[in-house]
């Protein structure tokens, strides 16, 4: 979503975009003419009249779980956009029985919080755990 | 599950869904800014509706049509921006 009309936004995609990931954009290019939706979320630049760079995680629920804003000159990280995705699922999955510690990746060790796990983390978790 | 959009010559617009359009005066105004509106986990996303473009047609999306299924929204600061 940024303030470009939909008209920009299919130049944008015929032009440049289509030439990087083949068949274009799969997902909606979304339009926030004035940045009204982005003063709701919290990322619209006045002074600037742009949004800067949001990106929120939002559940099945329609409930936020995660968001991360970045200053326009610094692109996101879509791998870890899609780590979050997948430790999200697996919490939600477990019903809030398992939590994923620092540096999770999808086959990584869980945790399981509880009476027995207070004080105990070291046992189950190593630093080297949080790093790839 | 997002509608087709007709497009004319004026520039779709969007915008949050359940937004109260009552006149502003001066004093209302002041008030509302100093109410920081933050967005918080474990809260629910506003909702609202935006024109889009995807694959070849304008559409009309509305988050709430998104329920059941995880979504990632992104704001960007322009189309043809660099990175």
């Amino acid at each position: 979503m940024s303030i470009d009309s939909i008209f920009v936004h299919k130049m944008w995609n015929d032009c440049e975009l289509s030439k990087m990931v083949r068949g274009g954009v799969p997902f909606p290019m979304l339009s926030d003419a004035g940045g009204r939706v982005g003063k709701v979320y919290g990322v619209y630049d006045e002074d600037a009249g742009v949004e800067t760079r949001g990106r929120f995680l939002i559940d099945p629920d329609g409930v936020v779980q995660g968001f991360e804003v970045l200053a326009p000159a610094v692109g996101r990280n879509v791998d870890e956009t899609f780590r979050e995705i997948h430790a999200f699922q697996l919490v939600r999955e477990s019903k809030g029985t398992q939590a994923t510690p620092s540096g999770w990746r999808p086959g990584k060790k869980t945790l399981r919080p509880g009476p027995e796990l207070v004080g105990n983390v070291w046992k189950e978790w190593k630093t080297e755990m949080a790093f790839d | 599950m997002a509608e087709e959009l007709k497009v004319g010559c004026a520039r779709p617009t969007g915008g949050p869904v359940g937004e109260t359009a009552t006149e502003k005066t001066v004093e209302t105004e002041k008030a509302e800014k100093e109410v920081v509106r933050m967005i918080r986990v474990g809260r629910k996303a506003p909702d609202f509706t935006a024109p889009a473009y995807l694959k070849g047609d304008f559409i009309n999306v509305k988050l709430s049509d998104y329920l059941g299924k995880w979504v990632v929204l992104c704001f960007y600061p322009g189309d043809f921006t660099f990175v």
